[in-house]
């Protein structure tokens, strides 16, 4: 007994003293905590399993506000789910709090320990690839929290998609405990659980259905929408100081730029898998050309014009949907560079042509 | 479903797998989200090569080092926000599924 409060001040003071600013464990009280469970390493916060109306909201709003989603964290460290027993699992989460808002609630029921990664609010994926969700961080955080004194075994269970960030092989060997890839999405964790910790091919599968592609709209659409009143004014300013002024075409341009956008960043994750070509560019470039078509046919403004609008618009639904290559969860770096590297020198050719055309009936 | 017609494009990817290296830990099936690796008996086959999205997770965890694989983000954005800044591709956003 002795024995044990001596080791437990000892580690206390240890891992507190090298870096008094980092949060060894979560002290702040949060409205999602429950209270405190008494562990051989401290005391640890016990949070609810069950979101409330202000997390909900929360999760509606940084949808469409990037800014808001760059500072939606939660404080790093180990917490407490149900009532945490020395056996109880251990789930290792990013500190980025819709992805600690979404395992939480997926523990509804269960008894379990959560420890948390600083990932400066990042979710799992995104900080593997950045290295933030690491093996380094993660040895860091097992150790700060004293988890082989709050734990029996020697297991933790990282999300599969942590895995670009941690070599369980070191991490075993830095701190004993071995590193078991849970599945890709939290809501399956009650079935895995279920499945004696053991991940179906479906758990392991990343994939990117409608509803996810669509959820992801709001980010590539809102800062797209930004730039649609500078280019309506030089639209505005092109028409009316030609030699013939024309309205209507600055109505029908700024129409058609933003139906451009919509199709880049709204239409064509939406009907990704049935636009055809592999490269995202093309997808979009042929979407856009195909959706402007039959409005500048109803408007029917000449030849000339109908080149110009096919030279204007369309690269710019391509461009926005290579960009939504960002948010896909199958693209790779060696082929967005290609498809760059084909697809960028096109649109500018494209787009500078259809403005010197433009220019050229206009005076 | 539908998903299976998601396929980026071919004959990109940098990964690269010696089956000389394999120690058969299974690793490299166990974390790839695309199916890339399956293990056969006891060793570890390369089965779908064209579907790896380069994260880095099976190169990460192979403590034989036998794959390689340049990991990186399949972002248009972090490219050329990389090739602006003259940094490596690195992106700002953080989404709720893909990175990014
Ligand atoms: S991770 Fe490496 S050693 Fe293990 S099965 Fe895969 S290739 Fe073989
Ligand atoms: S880099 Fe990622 S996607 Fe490619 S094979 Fe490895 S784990 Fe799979």
């Amino acid at each position: 007994m002795i024995n044990e409060k001596k080791t437990n001040e000892f580690v206390v003071s240890k891992i507190i003293f090298p870096d008094k600013t980092k949060i060894i464990s979560p002290i702040k009280k949060e409205r999602w905590m429950l209270g405190d469970i008494l562990t051989d390493a401290g005391k640890i916060p016990l949070i609810k399993t069950v979101l409330d109306k202000k997390d909900n909201i929360e999760h509606r709003q940084i949808r469409w506000n990037n800014k808001k989603r760059m500072n939606y964290s939660v404080s790093p460290g180990l917490y407490g789910v149900g009532n945490p027993v020395k056996d109880s699992p251990v789930f290792v989460s990013a500190n980025y709090k819709l992805s600690f808002d979404i395992l939480r609630e997926s523990l509804k029921n269960f008894n379990a320990w959560v420890l948390v990664l600083e990932t400066k609010g990042i979710n799992v994926w995104c900080a593997a690839g950045k290295g933030s969700f690491g093996t380094k961080e993660l040895n860091y955080r097992i150790k700060s929290v004293a988890l082989e004194k709050i734990v029996s075994h020697k297991k933790i269970i990282v999300p599969q998609l942590g895995a670009p960030g941690i070599a369980a092989h070191l991490v075993k060997k830095e701190t004993g405990f071995k590193v078991i890839y849970g599945p890709v999405r939290a809501a399956d964790i009650p079935k895995y659980v279920e499945n004696n910790f053991i991940k179906t091919e479906e758990m392991k599968k990343v994939t990117f259905p409608v509803n996810e592609r669509m959820k992801l709209v709001p980010m590539e659409l809102v800062p797209a929408l930004k730039y649609v009143p500078h280019i309506a004014f030089v639209l505005l300013i092109l028409n009316v100081f030609g030699s013939a002024p024309m309205l209507t075409e600055t109505l029908l341009e700024i129409g058609l730029l933003l139906i451009s956008i919509i199709i880049g960043t709204a239409l064509t994750p939406m009907l990704l898998p049935y636009i055809p070509f592999r490269s995202f560019a093309a997808k979009g470039w042929i979407l856009g050309i195909v959706s402007i078509l039959p409005l500048i046919y109803i408007f029917e403004k000449g030849f000339t014009l109908v080149i110009i609008y096919l030279l204007l618009f369309p690269p710019l639904s391509s461009y926005l949907a290579l960009n939504f290559t960002g948010s896909s969860t199958y693209t790779n770096l060696s082929g967005v560079v290609k498809e760059m590297k084909y697809s960028l020198p096109l649109m500018i050719v494209s787009i500078v042509l259809g403005i010197v055309l433009k220019i050229y009936i206009l005076f | 479903m539908k998903y299976r017609n998601m396929k980026y494009l071919k004959n990109v990817t940098t990964l690269k797998y010696n089956s000389e290296k394999c120690i058969g830990c299974g690793m490299c099936a166990d974390v790839c989200p695309h199916s890339v690796f399956i293990m056969q008996g006891r060793k570890s086959a390369l089965i779908d090569k064209d579907a790896c999205m380069e994260c880095g997770a099976c190169k990460k965890n192979c403590p034989t080092g036998a794959i390689e694989v340049t990991e990186g983000v399949g972002c248009a954005y972090a490219i050329v926000m990389g090739k602006l800044r003259g940094t490596e591709p690195s992106c700002d956003c953080s989404n709720d599924t893909g990175c990014c």
